[in-house]
C-alpha cells in the first residue's frame, strides 16, 4: 500500500528564474511542481497519474522513488515511512537505493554494457553483504523472472541487441526481480510504435494483475490510462484535479479540463432553468437540453454541458415528441475513420462533432436531426 | 581525310564540351582544396623520410646509427614513456574527477570550473612551464622559499621527471576535463538512477555503471594525452635539459642545435617519435572500434538531481579552489609579479617597494618584441582564416559530396594530428631548404607550418557543424534554382558560421602560442612571441620575459573576447 500525504515540491531558485525569463507572464511561471498532492493506492492496484507534460506527474513519481526531494509531505509504502518532512514531525528521507522499490524508466535505462542476465542480476548483486543471496540462488531468481517475461532464451544476449518490446520487458524484469512492494512506471510505453504499444499495454496489465503488484503508472496518454488502471488521478499544474475509477473519470469529468483531456468532447455553455430531482433543464443559445446529474446546482447557475461525440445520434428523420433533446442541424463535413464515422454538424452558430457506426454516412449539406440521451450528457461546473 | 574530319571535329567538340562541363567553379574549388589538403599533409612526410634515409650516396641508415647508437638512448625512450604516461595518468585522474564533481554533484564554486578549463587554453605552454620554474625551482622557486622554514631548502625540484609530469599533467587536465564533461553529460542519467533504484550505493553505481559506460571516452582521453605529452616540447626542453633528462623532442632539438646539425640523425629520432605516436593513435582507433560505443544519449532531458556531498562538500570545495590556484592563479600571479621586478627575487617588502613598470617600458623600446607581436598576430589571424576557409569546403566534400574517395580527404586532413610539432618543423625545413621557391627564412614557412598543424582541428570543427545541418536545407536551395556556389555561400556558410567561428578562435589561440614547430623554422628577424620568450629564458632575462608573457596572455584574452563579442553581435554564438 502506498500512502502520500500533502506532497509539495517547488522548483529551486535557479529553475524558477529560468522559467521566469522564458515565460513573460508571471501567471504561467509556476512555482509549484507538485502542490499538495495526496492519494492512497491499495494493495495490488494499478494507480495512474495522468496529465499533460509539466503537470507534476513525473515529479511526483520521482519523489516516491527518492530521486527527487519534496519540500514537505509524507510518503509511506507498506507502512514504512520513506519520506516525511512535515513541521513538528521526525524528518525522514530514505535514500533511493535503500527504498527497495522497482522502477521502469521511460528510456528503459537498460545498461548497454551488460548482458540481459546481468541487467536483471544487478539489483540482487548490489545488496548489502549479509543480505546478499548466493550465486546459485541469484541465478535461479533471475531466470525465473526472465521466464515470466518470456526472455529466458535471451539471457546471454547483449542487452542492446534486444528489440524495443523486449527491452521494455527486460526493464520490467529488472524492476521486479527484487519483488518490490511497489512498482513505479514512468511512461514505459511512450518509446514504442503504436501497434507494439497496444499489445504491450495488455501484456503489462496481465503481468501486473497476475503478480498482484501495487503499481504507480505515469502517462500522458489517456487511452493507456483508461485501459490499464484501477484508479486514475488527473493532474494539472501540480495538483490532482480529479481522482477516481477510469469509468467515472470518463463519464463524469468534474471540470472542463478533465473532459477535454480525456477523449474529445463538445462543450455547450448554458444556464440552469429548471430542476426536477436529478433531471435538469439547461438553456443553451442553440436550444434546450434535458440531462441527468447528481450535482445540486441552484436555478440560474452558469454551466457547461459536455457532449461526447458518441452520445449524439445523427438521423435524417425526426422523432420529435418521442424523445427529448432533438436538435436540427446541417451536416458540414464527415470523416471516415474505419471503425467509426464522424460527422460535423452545424447547429445555429455552433458545430457539433458526432461519432457513430460507419453504416450511417450522410452527405454534407443534408439537414439532419441530432438526438442526445439525457443520461449521457454531463454537467460540468464553470471553473 | 575530308570525310573523316567532321567526325574528328565532332569528337573534339564533345571532348571540349566535356572539359567545359568539368571546369565549373564547383569542380575547380573542390580540386584546389583537396589538392591543398593533400599537399599540406603528405609532402612534409615524404621529405622527412627521404631526408632521413637518403644522403648524397643513396639509401643509408647512418642517421639511425648515429641517433640510436648513443648509449643513453634507452634512458631517453624510458624517460619519454614515463613522462608521457605519467602526465596522461595525472591529467586523466584530475580531469575526470573534476568533471564528475562538476556534472553529477552539488560541489561548490561551479563557476571556477569554467574559468579553470578555459583560461589555461590562453596560457601558452612555455609561459606555464616558466611560471612553474619560478614557483618550484630548487634555487629560485617561490614555493620552496615559502616552505623553507619547515621542510628545509629546495624541497620541490621541478627539474626532474616528476616535475615534468606534474607541469604537463596539470596543463593537460583542462582538456581531459572538457572531454569527460561532454561524456558525462551525454550519458542518460536514468542509467545511473536505475542502478540507484536497484539498491546500489553511489560507489557501486560509479564503479559498475558510470565508469564502464564512459570507458570509451576515458580510453580515448588517455591515449590522446599520451600522444600529446610525447609531442610536448616546452616542458622537456625547459625542465629536462637542465639535468640532462632527454625525451624524444628535446633530443631532436639538442641534435639540431649542436654544430654541425645532424639532419639525418634528427630525422631518425623524428621517425622514431612518429612511430610511437602512430602506435598510440592506432591503439586508440582499435579500442574505439572494438569497444562497443554505446548509444547512451536519449531524447528525454530530465536533469538528474545532483548528488549531495554532505559533509564532504567543504572539502571538495577546498580541492577545487586549490586546483584553480595551481592551474590558473599561481602561474599568472607569479608572471605578473616577476614582470614588475627589477631583478628576480623572492617576495619581500623590499621587492614590493622596488616594483616598477620598467620591463614593460623596455618592451616598447625593443624592436624585436614589437615585430614578434606583429608576426604572432598576423600568423594567428592568417592561419586561422586560411584553415577555416579550406576546411569549410573540405568538410563539404567529406560530408555532402558523392565524389568517390571523399573519405581520403578526411583521412589526409587528419595526418598532421600524429605528427609532433617539432617533427613537422623538421620535415618542413627539409622541404623548403631544397625548394626553389624562396620560402625558407620568411614568415610564410611558419604560416604553412601552422596551417598544416591545425588543419585537423579545423576539419573537426567544420565537419561537426556540417553534420548538424540538414541536407534538405541545401537541397531546397538547389531546388529554388541556386547554383552550387550560391548555395554554399548563401545557405551553408551562414549556417556553418558558429562552428567555423569556434574553430577559428581555437586555431587563432593555438597558433598564437605555437612553439615547437616555430623553433626549427624561424629565422632572426622573423621571431614570434613564443620564440622570443624562449630566447629570453635562455639568456636569463626573466623579468622582461615575464612582462612579455603578461602582454601575450592579455593579447590572447582580448582577441578571444573580441571574437566572442563579434560572434554574439551577428548572432553566431551557440549555447
Amino acid at each position: 500500500m502506498l500512502r502520500i500525504n500533502n506532497l509539495v515540491k517547488t522548483f529551486d531558485g535557479e529553475r524558477r528564474r529560468r522559467r521566469d525569463s522564458k515565460t513573460p507572464s508571471a501567471q504561467e511561471a509556476r512555482v509549484f511542481a507538485v502542490n499538495d498532492v495526496s492519494f492512497t493506492v491499495e494493495n495490488g492496484q494499478l494507480f495512474t497519474l495522468l496529465g499533460p507534460s509539466g503537470c507534476g506527474k513525473t515529479t511526483t513519481l520521482r519523489s516516491i522513488a527518492g530521486l527527487e526531494r519534496p519540500d514537505s509531505g509524507s510518503i509511506e509504502v507498506a507502512d514504512r515511512v520513506l519520506f516525511s518532512a512535515d513541521e513538528g514531525q521526525k524528518q525522514v528521507n530514505v535514500p533511493a537505493n535503500e527504498r527497495g522499490l522497482g522502477m521502469v524508466f521511460q528510456s528503459y535505462a537498460i545498461w548497454p554494457h551488460m548482458s540481459v542476465f546481468d541487467n536483471v542480476a544487478f539489483p540482487l548483486q548490489v545488496r548489502k553483504r549479509g543480505e546478499r543471496l548466493g550465486r546459485k540462488e541469484i541465478s535461479e531468481r533471475v531466470m525465473r523472472v526472465l521466464e515470466t517475461m518470456e526472455l529466458g532464451h535471451l539471457a546471454e544476449r547483449q542487452a542492446t541487441k534486444l528489440s524495443g518490446g523486449q527491452q521494455q520487458r527486460l526493464a520490467l524484469a529488472r524492476a521486479l526481480v527484487i519483488e518490490p512492494p511497489l512498482l513505479l512506471l514512468d511512461e514505459p510505453l511512450s518509446n514504442l510504435d503504436a501497434k507494439l504499444r497496444e499489445s504491450l499495454r495488455y501484456e503489462l496489465k496481465r503481468v501486473q494483475r497476475e503478480l498482484g503488484i501495487t503499481s504507480v503508472y505515469v502517462t500522458h496518454d489517456q487511452v493507456e490510462a483508461l485501459a490499464l488502471s484501477n484508479a486514475i488521478a488527473v493532474m494539472r499544474n501540480g495538483s490532482v484535479v480529479q481522482l477516481g475509477r477510469p469509468r467515472d473519470i470518463y463519464e463524469n469529468p468534474n471540470c472542463r479540463f478533465v473532459a477535454e483531456f480525456i477523449g474529445t468532447s463538445n462543450f455547450l455553455t448554458g444556464n440552469v432553468v429548471a430542476k426536477d430531482g436529478d433531471r435538469y433543464t439547461v438553456n443553451t443559445i442553440d436550444g434546450r437540453l434535458a440531462l441527468d446529474s447528481a450535482m445540486t446546482l441552484p436555478l440560474g447557475t452558469d454551466v457547461i454541458v459536455s457532449v461526447r461525440p458518441e452520445a449524439v445520434e445523427v438521423s435524417t428523420t425526426s422523432r420529435a415528441g418521442e424523445v427529448p433533446n432533438e436538435w436540427k442541424g446541417t451536416v458540414l463535413t464527415r470523416a471516415y475513420l474505419g471503425d467509426s464515422l464522424d460527422h460535423v454538424v452545424g447547429v445555429g452558430k455552433h458545430e457539433l462533432r458526432t461519432r457513430g457506426n460507419p453504416s450511417t454516412s450522410i452527405e454534407p449539406g443534408t439537414e439532419v436531426y441530432l438526438r442526445m440521451d439525457p443520461a449521457k450528457l454531463v454537467l460540468v461546473p464553470v471553473d | 581525310m575530308t570525310t573523316a574530319s567532321p567526325a574528328v571535329s565532332a569528337r573534339r567538340g564533345a571532348t571540349l564540351g566535356w572539359l567545359r562541363r568539368l571546369l565549373t567553379p564547383k569542380i575547380a574549388i573542390i580540386v584546389v582544396v583537396a589538392g591543398l589538403i593533400g599537399y599540406l599533409a603528405l609532402v612534409p612526410l615524404y621529405y622527412l623520410i627521404w631526408g632521413t634515409f637518403f644522403d648524397a650516396n643513396g639509401f643509408t641508415l647512418g642517421g639511425f646509427a648515429r641517433a640510436y647508437g648513443d648509449p643513453r638512448v634507452g634512458d631517453m625512450i624510458g624517460n619519454s614513456l614515463w613522462f608521457a604516461v605519467g602526465a596522461a595518468v595525472l591529467s586523466l585522474c584530475v580531469g575526470t574527477a573534476l568533471a564528475y564533481l562538476n556534472v553529477r554533484t552539488d560541489v561548490p564554486f561551479k563557476g571556477l570550473f569554467f574559468a579553470a578549463s578555459i583560461i589555461p587554453l590562453i596560457i601558452p605552454g612555455i609561459l606555464y612551464t616558466i611560471a612553474w620554474i619560478f614557483l618550484a625551482s630548487p634555487d629560485i622557486g617561490l614555493l620552496n622559499k615559502l616552505i623553507e622554514p619547515i621542510f628545509g631548502p629546495a624541497f620541490f625540484d621541478i627539474f626532474t621527471v616528476w616535475g615534468m609530469v606534474w607541469v604537463e599533467g596539470l596543463h593537460l587536465s583542462p582538456i581531459v576535463f572538457l572531454l569527460m564533461v561532454a561524456a558525462f553529460r551525454s550519458m542518460d542519467p536514468s542509467l545511473e538512477e536505475s542502478a540507484l533504484m536497484s539498491g546500489a550505493s553511489r560507489w557501486q553505481v560509479f564503479r559498475r555503471v558510470t565508469v564502464p559506460l564512459t570507458r570509451p571516452a576515458i580510453v580515448a582521453a588517455v591515449l590522446v594525452m599520451v600522444v600529446r605529452s610525447l609531442e610536448s616540447f616546452e616542458v622537456p626542453a625547459l625542465l629536462g635539459l637542465q639535468n640532462g633528462i632527454y625525451v624524444f623532442t628535446s633530443r631532436i632539438y639538442f641534435v639540431l642545435r649542436s654544430y654541425p646539425p645532424d639532419l639525418a640523425a634528427a630525422g631518425a629520432l623524428a621517425v622514431g617519435l612518429l612511430v610511437f605516436a602512430l602506435i598510440g593513435v592506432a591503439i586508440s582507433n582499435l579500442v574505439g572500434r572494438s569497444g562497443k560505443t554505446y548509444q547512451t544519449v536519449t531524447g528525454k532531458g530530465f536533469r538528474p538531481r545532483p548528488m549531495e556531498l554532505g559533509k564532504w562538500r567543504p572539502v571538495m570545495g577546498a580541492v577545487i579552489v586549490l586546483y584553480f590556484f595551481f592551474t590558473v592563479v599561481g602561474p599568472l600571479l607569479v608572471l605578473l609579479y616577476t614582470s614588475l621586478l627589477k631583478f628576480y627575487q623572492a617576495p619581500s617588502g623590499e621587492a614590493f617597494a622596488s616594483m616598477t613598470f620598467d620591463n614593460y617600458r623596455q618592451l616598447f623600446d625593443m624592436s624585436d618584441a614589437m615585430t614578434a607581436l606583429k608576426n604572432s598576430l598576423v600568423l594567428g589571424l592568417g592561419s586561422a582564416t586560411l584553415v577555416m576557409i579550406l576546411m569549410a569546403v573540405g568538410a563539404w566534400i567529406v560530408v555532402r559530396s558523392r565524389i568517390p574517395g571523399r573519405q581520403l580527404v578526411d583521412h589526409l586532413s587528419f595526418v598532421p594530428l600524429v605528427i609532433p610539432g617539432l617533427v613537422l618543423g623538421l620535415a618542413l625545413s627539409f622541404v623548403y631548404l631544397r625548394s626553389p621557391i624562396p620560402i625558407y627564412g620568411t614568415i610564410f614557412i611558419l604560416l604553412i607550418a601552422y596551417c598544416t598543424r591545425y588543419m585537423p582541428y579545423g576539419m573537426r570543427y567544420a565537419v561537426t557543424s556540417m553534420h548538424q545541418i540538414s541536407a534538405e536545407l541545401e537541397e531546397s536551395a538547389q531546388v529554388s534554382g541556386a547554383s552550387w556556389w550560391q548555395t554554399f555561400r548563401r545557405v551553408l556558410l551562414p549556417l556553418l558560421s558558429p562552428g567555423l567561428l569556434a574553430g577559428w578562435i581555437y586555431i587563432l589561440v593555438v597558433s598564437f602560442r605555437e612553439l615547437s614547430s616555430s623553433i626549427l623554422l624561424y629565422s632572426p628577424g622573423n621571431e614570434v612571441l613564443s620564440i622570443l620568450i624562449f630566447e629570453q629564458y635562455e639568456n636569463g632575462q626573466f623579468t622582461v620575459l615575464a612582462a612579455l608573457g603578461v602582454v601575450m596572455v592579455l593579447t590572447l584574452a582580448v582577441l578571444v573576447v573580441i571574437a566572442y563579442k563579434l560572434g554574439a553581435k551577428v548572432g553566431l554564438r551557440q549555447d
